[in-house]
């Protein structure tokens, strides 16, 4: 610790410091573009000057390590008149355009030149205009507000790990660009929009359409992956309008993927706003009462066993807690929580959660990743990786399919095989494992969605327990889910009962004859031709694959448009808060399932949502402790075979745009997924230090 | 006058061949093993008691800079870069010494290398330098076919290794730290120090960047002894240095003098005097265009080196004597300079980006009278709200050349608003 | 300084260094420590402006990349930061004016001037109509004591006057290899014109 005082008062702050996070401490403000605590120090906008006793030129705060008893004035004419100078530097090639910017009512650079500026313009000079550089589908560009603070420059190369954003040429003429101007290959690229401090980068298809301060703001919790991003929904009326990120350091950082952030324009399309029948193959609009009805005479005229239901990727604990009530009412065992049919052991958390938790990884020193591409995955966990990376010591290694992680990569082998080899105590990965102090083994969902998934899983954790990733305080195991809604679903329970169907169970019997109708909860990347002559009741938000196969469709909400409790992969219970109503006449999930089971005179036992969490926090305590990580307690699961001359583990995500209904349904997605295979098919925009 | 005996650069004109064989007849790479085998303490000792300030601008010692590499070397090697940027405007000495003297620059590689325990060195040469480059590479290569360089240097059991790179066009890479942005294959900006180079500098290593006529006069020095150096010029401004005369004067040349030479005399004696005679001049910029211009009455009587110029409020810089008699439109010829200084601006750092774009602006209006006066003012404010708020010494540089020009020449630019108002021509008075 | 870009589609589609230039890289690449072969980057932008008669094209940039293993980006940040990278076709006599102060006090204004008037284009304007010729203004190019001055190719041609300038021009045109390069009045280098007033020849 060190001594130093601040316009007056002394503190003691940690060695290393710089004078600003002093100032900080401090409680003293200091206006900075530039700086940025997540990217490395670039005190290139010189906002951040203080004076320094005995230091003879004003000093980059945000650059300068404290020394001890260093005398730092923020508030001095001097810092004053400097700040003003800045500003006023600033300013003058910017084109001061506020009423027709997109950035208005959030801008750094409004907001400090009313509290730092010199109110005036000296400035008589022709004002410098810069060309608009095309930088993709997702950031609109208006490079004439740029003020060169380079956060943008720094994300790209130091956070989403792609060198693709440059400041080519030099002095005033400098300019912020890609390569010939091409679209960012980052999963992660939009969180450029709001690390840009000013108007240059803002967001394409939420351009012209609001203004800040006309938005209802939700903060909510994103369905689009398994990590359970911290999201703020913005909506206007009956429209989300955008999504932004919200800070949850043990989660998303302050980060979001562009699917989390754009997918939202797929709320408004190809919307299930209405109670549809199949009439003569084809869909017809329904009242809900006719709906219902039809549901519920063919639930009662069908043998339980012959009845089915299965949970898409983005289902609520509360609506798939009303699902399992309803179909425990009805006598049925054919239920499952895992349309990918992923082996996982519902009464074993320790075999599904990501038990090192997210932001444990940061403590890793060696991971092992397992049949998936955490970059399509799982981007945000990825970025947490390679930010470990970045600070040095890391060994990854790899056994699937070889893919582009940003950062070093051992390949070690395509399948099971080298899996099984590496847990017999062979190769130079395993003495890597053994000798690190925190190994980590990540097994994507895909790795286990397979004929051998619990051979797979038994042997990954048989590996774990080898090298002893297991220890302490540091459980080094970790299933990385792709789903939302799947450890809340595996902690309800949601799995075949006794003698119970499973995913592949179910829709082999819908094939056979066996099972003669079938519940989809939004359930969606199932084979959905493969049901036979099978009555499908669609309970879901969009027309995708799942509603046009149905026989009946039940129009659900949204994770937006209504209250859910999520788990994310590391077992966090948050709540989804409602931004919006559902469109039209689409009702809430459970309130379709709390209706039909009334037809059925079975009423689940709660009027209410409020009752309905009560009920399922009583079944499963553990989903009412919110924000909150219920360990795993570690123990024997998987199953042990022989995985020799398994066939390789292949990607369970072709296309990262495009993983669910309300992503299929958005043009922002489309115009991404399109874009990037454009530049794959380059080679343009992959090259990555 | 300093005698030629006691000249350093005796091939400076390139009267000689700049070869191996030739250099050697002029004492260079004379017992040079035994100047290593002295120790290091030795060699930093005296070229600390020589006075030798670095010949690049600043004018930081030498010796002193040299004692800032870490006693030890750890796993991170230690670097010697030469910066043989040069592109002040107004100075063109190194150029002589790589392409007529080239193997004192060599010589002084190692034995500034053996110093800070250095086994590689890197001579950045400007790109546009690029007979200069070769001929500097020629004698390179001379000196390690003669054994001169390599695994044992001169005999003396140490290994050094000399590089040429080269840039491609840009002034701010004569700013150190930007040199080494450069010479890692980045753009040249500069870097946020501390860190500095001495702690962390090329590829992150110990680094030393010393201008090239620093490192070129370090062997005779040894080899002549510090007080004779410290003998020459005055204290605190010791030695010979190489000065370049241009503009207005009948024979613009490069010379090496005494530190402390009258301007005057300077001029007179090796230049062939002022065109048009002394009481024709109007102002000199005297070292280098980054350093604010004297009036003739200055020019009068100040000596040439770091302390007398200080105190004139100029400096000695890189000792680079731009002379401008009474014909000069010294507007325009300042206003030249801020397009320079914008041309060059790495585009970084804010105050200098958008200041060096301003200032130009304005001069160039200032330069035919179309303005307010009160626009002088607002100028001069500018121009301190640049100096001293950027990175590196860009910004200063760009500031104080329109800073001397308001301070001594202010009635000259309020006489162009005036006429120019009054609808005169705007610079015929000037004649 | 103004804007610099590459520009997409001018030039050729693809760049090679010739086996000669490769071997030449090697060389320069080996100059710097392992995995710091980035450092060589100037040098290969400048052998391709070399092999490319004195322009860079854009496959150019991509080719110096791929070589270094460095990211496009980064290398197009170094193409345009340096302006003796030219991201345009050149004439055959490309002639570089030093425009700065110590020039422009002895004459670079009239230079400039005969350039317009016999190339037919103005700065940074590309090659005239035949091909022949095309300039562009440099700042200091170091030579001040031998103002004013230009460079063409590897040469500077020194202590101009306007006379000397055009038949410069003609004589460039016909054979680059033709003129006499350096001072252009009868000088020793820096020298003072009329010879040196130290270390005379046979005086030391």
């Amino acid at each position: 610790m060190v001594k130093v005082t601040i316009d007056g008062t002394e503190i003691e702050v940690e060695a290393g410091s710089t004078i600003l996070q002093a100032c900080e401490q401090a409680g003293r403000e200091v206006p900075r573009f530039c700086y940025h605590e997540r990217l490395s120090i670039a005190g290139n906008c010189r906002m951040c000057l203080v004076e320094v006793e005995k230091s003879p030129k004003p000093v980059a705060s945000c650059a300068m390590p404290v020394n001890d008893g260093m005398v730092v004035h923020t508030d001095s004419p001097q810092v004053k008149k400097d700040r003003e100078g800045v500003m006023e530097f600033l300013l003058i090639n910017h084109p001061l355009d506020c009423p027709i910017c997109d950035q208005g009512g959030e801008c750094d650079l409004q907001d400090q030149s009313m509290g730092y500026g010199m109110g005036q313009n000296r400035y008589d000079e022709n004002k410098r205009a810069v060309d608009e550089k095309n930088m993709g589908p997702l950031v609109k560009t208006v490079m004439t507000r740029c003020i060169h603070c380079t956060r943008c420059v720094r994300f790209a190369s130091e956070v989403a790990g792609v060198d693709e954003i440059g400041a080519i040429g030099r002095g005033e003429d400098m300019e912020i660009t890609t390569y010939l101007e091409a679209a960012l290959t980052s999963e992660l690229s939009a969180n450029v929009i709001d690390l840009c401090p000013v108007g240059a980068l803002t967001s394409r298809p939420f351009a012209f359409t609001a203004r800040p301060w006309e938005l209802k703001k939700t903060e909510t919790i994103d369905v689009m992956d398994a990590m359970g991003s911290n999201i703020r929904v913005d909506a206007r009326g009956r429209e989300v309008m955008r999504v932004m990120p919200r800070l949850n350091e043990d989660v998303n950082e302050e980060w979001i993927s562009d699917k989390t952030r754009f997918a939202c324009d797929g709320l408004k399309y190809q919307r299930l706003d209405r109670p549809y029948l199949k009439q003569d193959g084809k869909l017809v609009a329904a009242e809900w009462d006719d709906a219902l009805d039809i549901v519920a005479a063919k639930v009662k005229a069908t043998e339980p066993s012959k009845i089915a239901a299965i949970v898409g990727d983005m289902a609520s604990a509360e609506t798939m807690k009303a699902l399992k009530d309803l179909m425990a009412s009805l006598g049925s065992a054919n239920v499952d929580c895992r349309q990918d049919g992923g082996y996982a052991e519902a009464g074993n958390r320790a075999s599904y959660l990501m038990n090192s938790t997210i932001a444990g990884v940061e403590d890793a020193d060696a991971i092992l990743i397992i049949g998936s591409n955490l970059r399509a995955e799982a981007p945000l966990l990825n970025a947490r990786i390679r930010k470990r990376w970045l600070d040095g010591g890391l060994k990854v290694g790899n056994v699937g399919t070889p893919a582009d992680l940003t950062y070093t990569v051992q390949q070690l082998g395509a399948g099971p095989e080298t899996l099984a080899d590496l847990a017999a105590g062979n190769g130079a990965f395993f003495n890597i494992l053994q000798n690190a102090e925190r190994p980590l083994i990540l097994v994507g969902s895909g790795a286990v969605a397979r004929a051998d998934g619990g051979d797979v899983l038994g042997t990954a954790r048989a590996l774990a327990d080898k090298v002893g990733a297991v220890s302490g305080d540091w459980t080094g195991f970790g299933v990385v889910q792709t789903a939302a809604s799947r450890v809340g679903g595996l902690d309800l329970g949601l799995v075949p009962g006794d003698g119970g169907r499973d995913t592949a169970g179910i829709i082999a019997g819908a094939q056979s004859g066996e099972v003669e109708l079938v519940f989809l909860l939004g359930a969606d990347e199932i084979d959905t031709d493969q049901l036979g002559n099978a009555t499908v009741v669609y309970i879901g938000t969009h027309g995708d694959n799942g509603a046009h196969r149905a026989d009946v469709i039940l129009p659900g909400a949204a994770y937006t448009e209504q209250d859910g409790t999520y788990v994310n992969m590391e077992g966090r219970v948050q709540r989804a808060r409602r931004a919006v109503f559902a469109p039209g006449q689409a009702k809430e999930d459970w309130a379709i399932l709390r209706a039909l089971s009334g037809l059925l005179d079975a009423p689940l036992p709660y009027n209410s949502r409020d009752q309905l969490v009560a009920a399922m926090v009583e079944d499963v305590p553990h989903l009412g402790a919110l924000d909150q990580l219920a360990a795993a307690t570690w123990g024997s699961f998987g199953t042990t075979g022989d995985l020799a001359g398994a066939a390789p583990f292949a990607d369970p995500i072709a296309d990262f745009y495009l993983t669910n209904p309300i992503a299929r349904a958005s043009k922002t997605m489309a115009a991404c997924s399109k874009q990037r295979l454009e530049l794959t098919a380059q080679g343009e925009g992959r090259r990555n230090a | 006058m300093l005698r030629d005996e006691d000249r350093i650069f005796t091939n400076l004109y390139g009267f000689e061949s700049p070869g191996l064989d030739a250099a050697r007849t002029r004492g260079d790479w004379t017992g040079t093993g035994d100047l290593i085998g002295k120790g290091r303490d030795w060699i930093i000792d005296e070229m600390k008691a020589s006075g030798l300030r670095g010949r690049g601008g600043a004018g930081f010692p030498t010796g002193l800079k040299w004692s800032f590499m870490p006693k030890e070397v750890s796993d991170r090697p230690h670097y010697l870069v030469v910066n043989a940027d040069e592109s002040e405007p107004g100075t063109c000495k190194d150029r002589d010494i790589m392409r007529h003297d080239p193997h004192k620059l060599i010589e002084g590689c190692l034995v500034a290398g053996f110093a800070m325990q250095a086994h590689a060195a890197y001579i950045y040469v400007r790109g546009e330098f690029i007979k200069e480059r070769y001929a500097l590479q020629a004698a390179i290569d001379e000196a390690y076919e003669a054994g001169l360089l390599g695994p044992d240097a001169c005999g003396s059991g140490w290994a050094m290794d000399v590089y040429v790179h080269h840039g491609a066009g840009a002034y701010i890479c004569g700013e150190e730290t930007a040199l080494l942005e450069s010479l890692e294959g980045k753009k040249g900006q500069p870097r946020l120090k501390p860190p500095f180079p001495a702690n962390a500098g090329l590829y992150g290593c110990p680094t030393t960047v010393n201008n090239v006529e620093s490192i070129a006069v370090a062997p005779t020095i040894l080899r002549r002894g510090a007080t004779w150096f410290a003998d020459l010029g005055k204290a605190n401004n010791t030695g010979t240095k190489i000065f370049c005369i241009s503009g207005h004067v009948n024979n613009p040349c490069n010379v090496e003098e005494e530190m402390g030479i009258p301007l005057k005399e300077l001029i007179e004696k090796h230049a062939g005097g002022v065109r048009g005679g002394w009481d024709n001049l109007l102002a000199i910029i005297p070292g280098g265009s980054s350093v604010p211009m004297l009036p003739k009455d200055i020019c009068d009587t100040i000596t040439m080196d770091f302390d007398a110029l200080k105190d004139a409020q100029s400096g000695l810089g890189t000792a680079a004597v731009i002379v401008m008699d009474k014909s000069t439109d010294l507007v325009a010829a300042i206003a030249r300079l801020a397009y320079f200084y914008k041309h060059e601006s790495c585009g970084q750092c804010t105050p200098c980006r958008e200041g060096t774009g301003w200032m130009w602006r304005v001069m160039e209006r200032l330069a035919v009278g179309e303005a307010e006066v009160e626009e002088i003012d607002m100028l001069l404010d500018v121009t301190k709200q640049v100096e001293g708020h950027t990175i590196c010494a860009l910004g200063d540089a760009a500031a104080w050349p329109i800073q001397g020009l308001i301070r001594h020449f202010r009635p000259e630019i309020e006489a162009r608003i005036e006429r120019r108002k009054a609808g005169q021509p705007v610079l015929t008075a000037a004649e | 300084m103004s804007v610099r870009r590459l520009v997409p589609g001018l030039g050729p589609d693809s760049f090679e260094f010739t086996p000669e230039n490769q071997e030449w890289a090697q060389k320069q690449i080996a100059k710097y420590p392992a995995g710091r072969q980035q450092s060589a980057v100037i040098p290969l932008l400048d052998q391709a402006q070399r092999q490319m008669d004195g322009w860079l094209p854009e496959a150019a940039v991509r080719y110096v990349a791929d070589y270094l293993d460095m990211p496009y980006i980064r290398v197009y940040e170094v193409a345009t930061f340096y302006t003796m990278f030219n991201l345009k076709p050149v004439g055959k006599v490309h002639v570089q004016v030093c425009g700065t102060t110590p020039c422009w006090l002895r004459g670079a204004e009239d230079l400039k001037e005969v350039c317009r008037r016999k190339m037919g284009v103005d700065k940074d304007q590309g090659p005239s109509e035949d091909g022949t010729y095309s300039w562009t203004e440099m700042e200091c190019l170091g030579a001040c004591v031998n103002a004013p001055m230009i460079q063409v190719d590897d040469e500077t041609y020194e202590d101009l006057t306007v006379e000397r300038f055009e038949a410069l021009l003609d004589e460039l045109a016909k054979d680059k290899s033709a003129p006499k390069t350096g001072p252009q009045i009868d000088r020793q280098f820096s020298a003072p014109a009329g010879g040196p007033t130290v270390l005379k020849k046979g005086d030391a």
